[in-house]
């Protein structure tokens, strides 16, 4: 038996993230890069330690390969504890069958066990979905200052996106009065982020009891949460007010990484009270040459910049070529764009070759109808052939071949 | 011979005196290098990449710097539940006990040769950088039947008082050894890194102790020289060897040159360090930044020229910072311009102020030490 804990953590990173398309094909949504060197689950990671939760349980199911092989043991988050620490929580085979997790409440069903060695009177439940940095631990003060069973972690959005939210009506009290399942004409723009703290006993009654229930689809958002609300159980919202971000689409990754490069952004890497940590690749530093020209970028260790590069990021081990331009983009580790080669409002994967005279994306200024107009994405190790064109808004998995060709 | 047959011993203080400005908080081998490395990182990867899971690291004085750097020796993955890191400090306080002197300091470590049970040891000082195929160099001796295999260099002697210097036959076979000869000319000096049977190194440990020896490359290599198989083994690539503020200064700006930073940072043997956990470097708009190595962390928004920039180091709009070496966490103000500085840790240069060296003799500004 583990050390009783006061508070664990379970972290959704289960999800395909679909909408992420040739990024998500062969890793988890959560092992997707961001920012330079970090990747999404960094930062739900972070926050955890930086909380001063300690003992992590992440559920995995969609491609863990990567992801498992990222956490490892936990180091490089500070996570390698005698008790407790980062635990790979993968479904597994019981007596009475073997099921994936079919919810996302029942995922954390499927692991009580785990839960109840630590024998915790609180569990956050986060996803692995978001960028942000939120100290998880003000808001179990605040549930515990509240005596709820469930409190749910709220963002105030613009009124014109509310309706892509799960939203929230609130009594005075900042209880919960009433749920908006992503309505067309938003009573609210306070929207849950998919961050939960919930009275341990609580949830393991309303979970033991979801998963009785054939009706069920067992979710948290669908199912749990709205029944718990239904009996009349003590639910409260906090609020955060920082910077967040749901990166589930191309555009919305690429936005949240262009992000960082903005400096009205509330989103500071380098507050070394608040670090997020990732596990750092073996790269000398990065280099730029005479002749290279870098404006308003992040670049990472390993990198070598020759040619020019403007409001882009780039990750470790990525060469830019002399006369090869770089701009509202992110290259990501060990990919090397050639002579003359222009990558622009872009996503490029790992380890892939632009070759020179290549263009990758267009500028939204440059289409005819701004419509069509999209971020590209190049897979991992693809290959761009010479003066071969990657349109706006599509993705590309397999080498490309100039025109005509 | 594989990497498992050695025990690595490290000599952290070696030659410290060489570099007084940087040395008096810390050993030769936690000096700051290359952006982001100490200098005992190229001793310490180069000993795991050739498969040794063993190394004793020997402290002088001033290796609490060290110690919080290689910590338990998990960046290099020698944090082991069997053999791994070793710190030894001296184990008294005897002045002999230095590692300037080497003999004194393998005296005080004979406890740890004699515990440790690999076949062979091998040598390394923290002040000569290169990255070198180990498993290259325990072939080689074997190959040559050898007894003592010391790794050297073709060029002009470092300006130390201890340098080995090799005369060899076409074999390679060492005919001749002097001790730091006064020559213009172009020899074959020692990098320091030395492999041995540890019978052999026990055995000359005992001989030094009776015979009431004092000197590890007079007594102990060139004395034996008709007696022992002692063979040189050339380091390829580019290597370098610091022996003064100046040489410390070369020796960064030289990996400005991509091919040299190819050499020493080749991917197959990769140089380990500690992790800081900083973001990517920002460069602001209006920065201009040409030929620098520049480490994560970093935020720019004015000018850096051939420059070598540590982790966190900033620079404001309007500051100028060119053929400089500036170490972690340097802040160069608004409008201030500096030229052929060694900034060590946390230097502050406040707005408008201008400090500027020469080439060949770069001035050197101390840790912490606001401007």
């Amino acid at each position: 038996m583990a050390r009783k804990t006061e508070c664990l953590a379970m972290l959704l990173a289960g999800g395909q993230g679909s909408r992420l398309g040739i990024l998500t094909k062969n890793i988890a949504k959560p092992a997707v890069p961001y920012g330079g060197k970090y990747r999404i689950i960094d930062f739900p990671l972070s926050n955890c330690v930086n909380s001063g939760i300690s003992t992590v349980g992440v559920l995995t199911q969609y491609q863990p390969l990567e992801l498992n092989d990222y956490i490892g043991n936990g180091q490089a988050w500070d996570l390698d504890r005698a008790n407790g620490g980062v635990h790979i929580l993968s479904p597994y085979q019981q007596i009475k069958g073997t099921e994936w997790y079919k919810g996302t409440a029942n995922a954390i069903y499927q692991n009580i066990n785990f839960i109840d060695r630590y024998n915790p009177e609180y569990v956050v439940i986060l996803s692995g979905d978001h960028i942000y940095k939120m100290d998880y631990n003000k808001m179990l003060e605040y549930h515990k200052e509240k005596n709820a069973a469930c409190t749910i972690a709220m963002l105030e959005v613009s009124w014109e996106e509310a309706s892509r939210f799960g939203l929230m009506i609130l009594n005075d009290d900042n209880s919960i009065k009433e749920f908006e399942e992503k309505p067309k004409n938003p009573r609210s723009n306070k929207a849950s982020m998919g961050v939960y703290v919930f009275t341990w006993s609580k949830l393991r009654e309303y979970l033991i009891s979801d998963e009785a229930d054939p009706e069920s689809s067992n979710d948290f958002g669908k199912n749990v949460i709205p029944k718990m609300h239904q009996d009349g159980e003590r639910m409260f919202a906090y609020l955060f007010d920082g910077y967040w971000k749901d990166v589930g689409t191309i555009d919305s990754l690429w936005e949240a990484n262009l992000d960082l490069l903005n400096p009205k952004v509330d989103l500071d890497l380098s507050d070394t009270s608040w670090k997020i940590y990732a596990k750092t690749p073996v790269s000398p530093p990065h280099y730029i040459s005479a002749g290279a020209k870098v404006q308003n970028s992040m670049i990472s260790e390993g990198s070598r910049v020759y040619g020019d590069v403007d409001y882009s990021i780039l990750f470790n081990d990525v060469t830019i070529e002399e006369g090869a331009e770089v701009k509202y983009s992110i290259v990501m580790p060990g990919t090397v764009v050639k002579k003359g080669a222009v990558v622009q409002y872009s996503i490029v994967a790992e380890n892939a070759v632009i070759e020179s005279g290549a263009v990758v994306g267009k500028s939204p200024e440059d289409m005819d109808n701004r419509d069509d107009w999209g971020v590209a994405v190049v897979g991992a190790g693809v290959n761009v052939g010479e003066g071969a064109f990657v349109a706006p808004q599509t993705q590309v998995d397999t080498d490309v071949v100039k025109e005509g060709k | 011979m594989t990497g498992k047959n050695i025990v690595g011993i490290v000599f952290s203080n070696a030659h410290d005196e060489c570099i007084s400005e940087l040395t008096g908080i810390r050993t030769m081998g936690s000096v700051p290098f290359a952006s982001r490395y100490r200098l005992i990182d190229f001793a310490l990867s180069n000993m795991v990449n050739g498969g040794i899971e063993k190394v004793g690291v020997v402290t002088k004085a001033n290796y609490q710097s060290l110690m919080d750097h290689v910590g338990n020796g998990k960046p290099w993955d020698l944090s082991r539940k069997n053999d791994g890191l070793f710190i030894l400090p001296p184990f008294s306080t005897n002045e002999a006990n230095g590692n300037a002197d080497k003999l004194g300091a393998l005296k005080g470590i004979q406890g740890f040769i004699s515990r440790s049970t690999e076949e062979y040891v091998l040598f390394a000082d923290c002040n000569s950088v290169l990255n070198i195929d180990i498993e290259k160099l325990m072939d080689y001796h074997s190959d040559k039947n050898a007894d003592i295999t010391i790794v050297y260099k073709n060029g002009k002697i470092p300006n130390l008082t201890d340098v080995i210097v090799l005369d060899m036959d076409a074999d390679n076979k060492a005919k001749k050894v002097s001790v730091s000869p006064v020559t213009d000319e172009n020899v074959n000096y020692s990098l320091n890194m030395i492999l041995m049977k540890k019978s052999l190194l026990e055995r000359l440990l005992n001989d030094a102790v009776s015979l009431n020896y004092t000197d590890f490359e007079a007594d102990l290599i060139q004395r034996n020289v008709a007696k022992l198989n002692i063979y040189g083994f050339e380091a390829k690539g580019h290597s370098f060897t610091i022996d003064s503020m100046q040489s410390y200064y070369k020796a960064n700006m030289e990996l400005l040159n991509v091919e040299n930073c190819d050499d020493l940072f080749n991917p197959e043997r990769p140089i380990y360090t500690k992790v800081r956990d900083n973001m990517p470097a920002i460069y602001g708009i209006g920065s201009d930044v040409k030929n620098s190595l520049v480490a994560d962390g970093c935020i720019i928004e004015g000018t850096v020229e051939n420059s070598i920039l540590f982790r966190g180091v900033r620079v404001e709009k309007g500051a100028v910072v060119k053929n400089s070496i500036l170490m972690q966490g340097t802040f160069v103000a608004q409008d201030a311009t500096v030229n052929c500085v060694v900034a060590d840790k946390s230097v502050v240069i406040t707005p408008n102020k201008t400090l500027s060296g020469a080439e060949n003799y770069p001035v050197y500004i101390g840790k912490e030490i606001v401007i």
